[in-house]
């Protein structure tokens, strides 16, 4: 038995990489996959406010709107922004050529981009964007700087600053970035800001990979099998090999 | 009735014949342990992958524009296309765990003594098949890594002197990295090479089985005919091909039912731990699958860092270890022939570490570390301090054979056991 503890062990390599994300300390995303209500809304804001320029095209409407639960005439008229049939892909709105001659760069398909970043990084990005009069848009961003995307949720949140602190470092004062403050002309608080982007990324982690849900569903079933597998293996093992010394 | 359907197939081709033989009644030592089932493992993986490889064919599409939509297509609608494509991913990142837990099984018992010099070289024709094998399907998803980790392997070809950089371009099909490049990774990934896998396979099969098994105390079970008493042979029922050759001692078991349900009890804690992977971090925290390579392949963006996946990262660190590309390469090579030279390296005659000197202890458990040390260095981020780290442990790497060399020749060791204990 003790045998098979440490070929288990040897099996499962340890994981020692800690995610790299840059020098940018990331604020962590508690997202909820099964949170319904978050995953529509987080919809609602990426259809609204992101699908225009970034395409999901990897995905399908109809796709979506049954894994969030959305009825697919209601999706239809409210969600679908591209396309006229329910089951097309998830397409932006403008053409890739204008888009590049506006942006510098064309907007990357969206569909990965949980699974390219990760959670933690987009949640702290779109809630790091701050006001750069250098910037072709404005703004710019402390995640991901020279950005070359403008502030979209900026109706949301308000005009950005970046709030800085002088701190005593080595015996000299220095201006230290401290962290994001909007000027209060947003729709939402500071709190509801938060939230509206966290519902995004959990909707993006969704996009990313639509079928953990079921995956960890039917995988909690397959340990279950394995592990009654085991048991009846080992002890038809253990009789055979009885009057072997 | 079904008996004789039976005999009508074995009067024609020797199927039971060949089953029993090969199967059921080859006599395996007693005390095989846990290092021993990591080839029965790889076998369950190899068919895994082409199993898996087959249904993921017939929805991937080998080219440049559709190959990361067709991946895309399988992640989400095809039925169960997810579970596929994971199976499959996960099946080649294991394919190499078990695969090298399988070598260090032989270097430990010195499995690769004679009279198993073939039978290890066959093994080593295996892996570097293995390792082209998952280089080409690595490239073929299309994502980021897999053209920046073609771009940088390939080119490794471009360090060879005169011919390299037509050399290059012949194996891209290209002058650069393309959709040319991924349709014939393609056919070499599907066709060509687990082809080569599964004859080489075979032939590693069949060579061990002539051979016979080595176990943990290098104490062979086959002894030369007539040299055993009557009580001293096996009491379990061998085929005659081997019983008619040689003696066998009393302690083997059978392949079946013995082996075979030893070698289940493993294959369920190997199942297990694939089907965690497989199931629940499908990513394995970005060893298994890269972050970046979800992104489509960009020939105007180089990612931030570029590594081959982690089952190359050693030798990768050793390429890197060495300033000149061209000695790096060499050095890389190197580094794999030297282990397909150990039966010649290694002039000990005691098989097993367990009767060896303490000194070839030392040197297996310093060559592991430094193997996976290695492996850490070639797939993190370069910094200075590993340039000099990679260039310690590529010499202790190549210190494992040369000190083997010098001490294997005079060493001192245990007496061997005359029985299994």
């Amino acid at each position: 038995m003790k045998k098979l503890v440490v070929l288990f062990g040897l099996l499962v390599p340890s994981l020692v990489l800690a995610a790299g994300g840059g020098d940018v300390h990331l604020d962590k995303a508690h997202i909820d996959r099964t949170d319904k209500a978050s995953l529509q809304t987080g919809a609602k804001l990426f259809m609204n406010y992101c699908l225009g320029c970034h395409q999901t095209q990897y995905q399908r409407y109809q796709r979506t709107f049954e894994d969030i639960g959305v009825p697919l005439d209601l999706g239809q008229e409210n969600l679908q922004i591209t396309g006229d049939k329910v089951g097309d892909y998830m397409k932006s709105a403008i053409p890739k050529e204008s888009a590049a001659k506006w942006f510098g760069a064309p907007p990357p398909d969206l569909t990965l981009v949980a699974r390219v970043r990760g959670a933690d990084w987009l949640y702290t990005y779109l809630r790091s964007f701050y006001a750069d009069p250098s910037r072709p848009f404005g703004v710019n961003n402390k995640v991901f700087p020279e950005v070359g995307m403008p502030h979209v949720l900026q109706e949301l949140q308000g005009v950005p600053y970046d709030q800085h602190e002088e701190r005593m470092i080595d015996g000299q004062m220095q201006s230290v970035y401290v962290g994001i403050k909007a000027d209060g002309t947003g729709m939402l608080s500071p709190e509801e800001y938060d939230k509206a982007v966290l519902d995004l990324v959990n909707y993006l982690v969704y996009l990313g990979e639509p079928a953990r849900l079921e995956a960890e569903s039917i995988g909690r079933w397959v340990i279950v099998f394995i592990l009654v597998l085991f048991v009846f293996v080992y002890l038809l093992k253990k009789d055979y090999w009885r009057d072997v010394h | 009735m079904w008996q004789n359907l039976l005999d009508w197939i074995e009067y024609r081709i020797p199927m039971m014949r060949v089953a029993k033989m090969h199967a059921m009644e080859y006599p395996a030592p007693k005390n095989m342990n846990f290092w021993y089932v990591f080839g029965f493992l790889a076998t369950i993986v190899l068919v895994n992958q082409i199993v898996t490889g087959i249904w993921l064919t017939m929805s991937f599409e080998p080219s440049a524009e559709r190959a990361f939509a067709s991946v895309e297509y399988i992640m989400r609608e095809v039925d169960y296309g997810y579970i596929i494509r994971y199976m499959h991913s996960t099946g080649a990142s294991a394919f190499f765990i078990v695969v090298y837990l399988h070598m260090f099984r032989g270097m430990i018992y010195g499995s690769y003594q004679k009279p198993r010099e073939l039978l290890w070289l066959f093994g080593m024709f295996i892996y570097l098949a293995l390792m082209a094998e998952a280089f080409m399907g690595y490239v073929l998803p299309w994502g980021q890594m897999s053209y920046w980790g073609a771009q940088v392997i390939v080119s490794l070809f471009g360090a060879i002197p005169v011919i390299g950089e037509d050399l290059t371009v012949w194996i891209q099909g290209d002058y650069v990295i393309s959709g040319a490049t991924l349709n014939r990774f393609f056919a070499l990934h599907v066709i060509a090479l687990p082809l080569v896998i599964v004859i080489l396979v075979f032939l590693h099969i069949v060579a061990l089985h002539e051979v016979g098994s080595n176990n943990p105390d290098g104490v062979e079970v086959k002894r030369k005919k007539g040299s055993l008493k009557e009580e001293e042979k096996t009491k379990f029922k061998m085929h005659e091909y081997y019983t008619n050759k040689y003696d066998i001692i009393d302690d083997v078991v059978p392949f079946f039912p013995h082996i075979v349900l030893k070698d289940l009890v493993a294959f369920c804690v190997f199942l297990l731990a694939f089907c965690y992977v497989l199931f629940f971090k499908p990513e394995m925290g970005g060893y298994f699958l890269e972050a970046p390579n979800f992104e489509i392949a960009n020939p105007l963006k180089t990612p931030a860092h570029i590594f081959p996946v982690w089952y190359f990262t050693p030798f990768y660190a050793i390429l890197k270890a060495v300033p000149d590309k061209l000695f790096g390469v060499i050095a890389m090579f190197a580094a794999i022939i030297m282990l397909a030279l150990l039966p010649w390296i290694d002039r000990g005659k005691v098989k097993s570490w367990r009767y060896r000197s303490g000194i070839h202890k030392y040197n297996l458990i310093v060559f592991a570390i430094v193997f996976i040390f290695l492996g850490y260095l070639g797939g993190t981020p370069q910094e200075p301090w590993k340039v000099t780290a990679s260039q310690i442990c590529t010499f202790l790497y190549f210190a494992f054979f040369g000190l083997l060399w010098l001490y294997s020749k005079n060493e001192k060791t245990k007496p061997l056991p005359e029985r299994i204990g």
